[in-house]
């Protein structure tokens, strides 16, 4: 083995003149945001501020980012798909061989799922959890960071495997025995087993994290059942993600002994079992989409019960539906494979237990309507969201009861009916609400409102586009046409097929507006700010701190005692209170410690998927030893001091005042 | 992989604790989820283990290779380390630094019998052609013990440093609460132990 | 579980020490006995089978309540409903995934 193990020059793909300008894109606009910040002389705040910050809100909004920068690259891998298939009808090629087109499907998949839609709910999660609970930060601010850069270091990896040797061929969920070595000999899956191991680490911690902080670090008086009901669907979703990631870390784990040291787990030969990895897959994979969309439920009943000046109805139901998805999503997941065999028996319970899960979940539908129900719903951006959610889940929610019938699914595995059905719950539930929020939340932690026009045009390309894009392909599914064609030559698929692609442009323009939204709003920023931290007369904690909030969350911890912590306060006349005086708050450093271990097992990773013995032991002493420093460090906190405070809280009350 | 986690979440962040809050139970409530994830963990290798355990290709199966008397000494001596460690978490409570450290240096050597069997064993199966490569069942047989094993070694780690800690800077609130800490791994790697030698080797034997 | 954590009584060594004990006695019984019966084969097939699931689940209990002290306490109640949810996914997860695989290898015969 060379010095650089499998690595050499000929893994960069000159030859790809799409990958090549991709790359040649990325560089520029990487070289332009350097010389931006250093034109403004702001790396030592990007550094000392935000990446080595422990403070929950920044985390947050730096998850956000991350999702975004995925969300483009997810996104131009499915306009790559869209087209190639609109352009390679009746015989033709299109502009994508096959082998570089099943890279992109399967980057699509582990991107869109583990590094746009997870990181983006954990980031809401960030900001807003430990301030809807009245703490000032997570229960471990610092695993909290180094989660961050886990998440980080695997979408560093997936990204490196654009321009350097390739990505997996063998769709998102790598079934063996195709992912094994005797069938990929290349470094595609080694990076899918990489950038999914090392973050999906990132993301149990963060399950620890925040199951941690939801039950020993509450406000003061508030009890379980009175936790906002966002923060109690990302409890369900941390549980779950404690309960499920680490199926994934076990069979990731499998599938590397298998193709790095030749053991037998999911090979044809030696009594390897492939089916096991398919199985323990979806084990893991199927309460990964309750974990995307649960939170996104808490986003928009937090949205319907604000926007409707009401409760939400049904709080109770609403908690103890998520708590019986979170049970039920783990007695489901064969679903995913009827079409393996097993017995009449399995599929029978595994069909009905599938059906069953939609009762809670229409059990909140209800609640839902019903909180609208006699209020004056105020139709805004996370409104909008909302209510696209509800219409487009609903018809998602119903082909996946159609396809939890075992005699259906064999029909219809595998087809484009099962592609239009999750997108039809994975964007039009997760990702509507992950959007609902980032609209909802936006002032909050920015200190400025997102332009509402540019929001609502961009909430109706998406909403059309989706509808343009995905239910040809249930047409497309029930005439056969099954997922990941690189090339099609039946012509009556033809019409459907353009038609999807037109949607896809639809949904571009959706996305192109967010991103106007954003930076129109950024520019308008002085006119558009939230002075008082209460643009929207909310109901939970998150409302009574500053826009954006005080970096210590709350001077005083509140005092709860209801569900509608900050609704209670306002109408006690106890909110906006001045304390006779203020006490040092105590605080966690910021530290470099995170970035620094991430960065080591970051080349660990790199290293096994090259096979670079000496880079995986120095990455792996390296973030050892960085963590011992940490662990032995005794400066990492510090005070606030009450005249600070004071200065602080005072600013804030003023503005409300004048506000 | 989540092997390097055990060391990763002695992360005892008692100094960044927060007004009215026990920051060593959160420390400790934290370090129980962590020790959950890996219960499901080690879940998902037993089944493994469960579904591929008849998958011999013609190889070797449990009942050829397993030696109880072996294994009932291996037991025997993470067992009687547990107690050993519970000894010394009693003693660190009570600051008497010299009986900690000195119930840590049995416990330490008492883990290192079990890993030096662990390796002899798996070392004379692979010199007989029964190594991970051979068949299904050997695969999860050497990735499950080996597991196992691998988390004992991290402890043993845990455990040295915690020795140079004691040794070095006492038994203050930080130290105590990663001694309990270690205290959960260790214990809950005894029952995972438990699960091993039922289902693989009692089990296998059977 | 942060209880135990704060006694610092003297009678409290003797009663830690000997709650110590106390498990490990047990541990070594429940470890023995089926040693014992599957190295002697006093039994049948089918009793050394069900004789060895239940002292090793018995003795998992006697572990989380001796050596880890889950107990339901106002403060330890918590660990313990977490190890309880844990159990029920395990069981949910590792008894579905070995039915779901031996089905589908019944039928492959």
């Amino acid at each position: 083995m060379s010095f650089l193990g499998k690595l050499s020059l000929d893994a960069i793909p000159y030859h790809e003149p799409i990958i090549m300008v991709t790359l040649a894109v990325v560089a520029i606009a990487g070289l332009f945001i350097a010389a931006l910040i250093t034109k403004y002389k702001k790396w030592s705040v990007l550094w000392n501020d935000w990446l080595t910050s422990v403070d929950h809100k920044r985390l947050g909004i730096m998850y956000i980012i991350l999702a975004m920068v995925m969300l483009i690259r997810g996104f131009s891998d499915a306009i790559m798909m869209r087209t190639q298939q609109a352009l390679a009808t009746n015989g033709a090629a299109g502009y994508l061989p096959p082998e570089h087109y099943d890279q992109i499907f399967t980057a699509h998949g582990v991107i869109m799922i583990i590094f746009m839609a997870m990181p983006f709910m954990i980031g809401l999660m960030n900001l807003v959890v430990p301030l809807q609970i009245g703490a000032r930060d997570v229960a471990f601010p610092f695993l909290n960071n180094l989660s961050f850069w886990l998440t980080a270091s695997g979408a560093v990896l997936i990204n490196i495997s654009l321009g350097l040797g390739e990505f997996a061929k063998t769709g998102w969920v790598a079934y063996p025995p195709l992912s094994e070595l005797a069938y990929s000999p290349g470094v595609g899956v080694d990076y899918y087993i990489w950038a999914l191991q090392i973050s999906g680490i990132g993301t149990t911690l963060t399950g620890v994290n925040f199951i941690a902080t939801v039950l020993k670090m509450r406000a003061p008086g508030m009890k379980l059942m009175q936790m906002p009901i966002f923060t109690w669907t990302c409890t369900w979703a941390n549980i779950l993600i404690v309960a499920s990631f680490p199926i994934l870390t076990a069979v990731l784990g499998l599938l590397t002994l298998d193709r790095y040291m030749d053991f037998h787990f999911f090979t044809n030969e030696g009594g390897g079992n492939a089916m096991m990895y398919i199985n323990l897959f979806w084990a893991w994979g199927h309460p990964e989409v309750y974990i995307l969309v649960l939170p996104a439920f808490g986003i928009f009943s937090e949205v319907i019960s604000t926007f409707t000046s009401k409760r939400l109805f049904g709080y109770t139901s609403m908690v103890w539906a998520s708590g019986v998805i979170s049970v039920l999503g783990f007695i489901v997941w064969l679903h995913h494979f009827f079409t393996m065999g097993s017995s009449a028996n399995v599929n029978a319970f595994f069909g009905v237990m599938t059906m069953v899960i939609a009762v809670p979940t229409g059990v909140k539908l209800f609640n839902w309507l019903f909180t609208i129900y006699r209020g004056r719903l105020r139709i805004t951006v996370p409104v909008l969201w909302t209510l696209g959610f509800m219409v487009t889940f609903t018809i998602g929610g119903m082909t996946g009861v159609l396809l939890a019938l075992p005699g259906a699914d064999y029909v219809l595995h595998n087809s484009l009916f099962l592609i239009a059905h999750f997108h039809n719950t994975i964007i039009g539930g997760a990702v509507f609400g992950y959007l609902a929020g980032f609209a909802f939340w936006f002032p909050k932690a920015t200190g400025f409102h997102l332009n509402e026009r540019l929001g609502k045009a961009s909430f109706w390309c998406w909403q059309i586009g989706f509808y343009v894009a995905f239910m040809p392909l249930y047409v497309l599914g029930f005439m056969g046409m099954t997922r990941r064609i690189n090339h099609i030559d039946n012509p009556a698929w033809n019409i459907w097929i353009y038609l999807a692609a037109v949607g896809a442009a639809i949904i571009l323009v959706g996305i192109i507006l967010q991103f106007v939204q954003l930076y129109v709003s950024i520019r308008d920023r002085d006119q558009n700010r939230d002075t008082t931290g209460d643009p929207w007369n909310g109901h939970t904690l998150e409302w009574s701190t500053a826009s954006p909030p005080q970096f210590y969350n709350f001077a005083t911890l509140p005092q709860v005692a209801d569900i509608d912590a900050f609704t209670d306060a306002k109408e006690k006349g106890t909110a906006y209170q001045r304390p006779k005086h203020y006490q040092a708050i105590h605080m966690p450093k910021n530290t470099p410690s995170g970035i620094l271990m991430a960065l080591g097992i970051t080349a660990v990773g790199f290293a096994a998927i090259w096979h670079i013995l000496w880079l995986a032991i120095v990455g792996l002493v390296g973030a050892f030893i960085v963590f011992l420093f940490r662990a032995y460090n005794n400066d990492v906190d510090y005070y606030v001091q009450p005249d600070e405070v004071a200065r602080i809280e005072d600013a804030h009350l003023n503005h409300v005042v004048r506000g | 992989m989540s092997i390097t986690i055990p060391a990763d979440l002695n992360v005892a962040h008692s100094d960044e604790h927060h007004e009215h809050h026990d920051t060593s139970g959160n420390t400790l409530f934290g370090f129980w989820l962590y020790l959950m994830t890996d219960c499901i963990l080690f879940a998902s290798v037993f089944a493994t283990y469960a579904v591929l355990y008849m998958n011999t290709d013609g190889g070797v199966s449990g009942k050829d290779i397993f030696e109880l008397d072996f294994v009932l000494i291996e037991t025997a001596a993470l067992l009687v380390s547990s107690i050993t460690y519970g000894l010394a978490l009693i003693f660190a409570k009570r600051h008497n630094k010299a009986a900690t450290l000195a119930w840590l240096l049995v416990t330490f050597a008492l883990g290192c019998v079990f890993i030096g069997m662990e390796v002899y064993e798996f070392h004379h199966l692979i010199e007989h052609g029964n190594g991970p490569q051979r068949s299904a069942f050997l695969s999860s047989f050497f990735a499950l013990v080996g597991m196992h094993g691998l988390h004992v070694t991290a402890g043993l780690i845990w455990m040295v440093i915690m020795m140079v800690e004691v040794a070095k800077t006492g038994l203050g609130p930080r130290s105590i609460t990663r001694l309990s800490c270690l205290s959960l791994f260790w214990h809950f790697l005894d029952i995972v132990w438990i699960c091993v030698f039922t289902v693989v080797y009692l089990l296998g034997a059977l | 579980m942060s209880a135990h954590l704060d006694s610092h009584k003297a009678d409290d060594l003797a009663a830690s020490i000997k709650s110590y004990l106390m498990g490990f006695a047990l541990s070594v019984i429940l470890t023995a006995i089926p040693f014992w019966a599957v190295m002697t084969h006093h039994f049948e097939k089918t009793t050394t089978l069900s004789l060895v699931l239940v002292m090793a689940i018995v003795q998992i209990v006697v572990h989380l309540k001796y050596f880890l002290h889950l107990d339901f306490s106002k403060e330890g109640k918590i660990n313990t409903f977490s190890f309880l949810f844990t159990a029920l996914i395990i069981v949910m997860v590792v008894g579905l995934s070995v039915w779901i695989i031996l089905e589908a290898n019944a039928l492959m015969m």
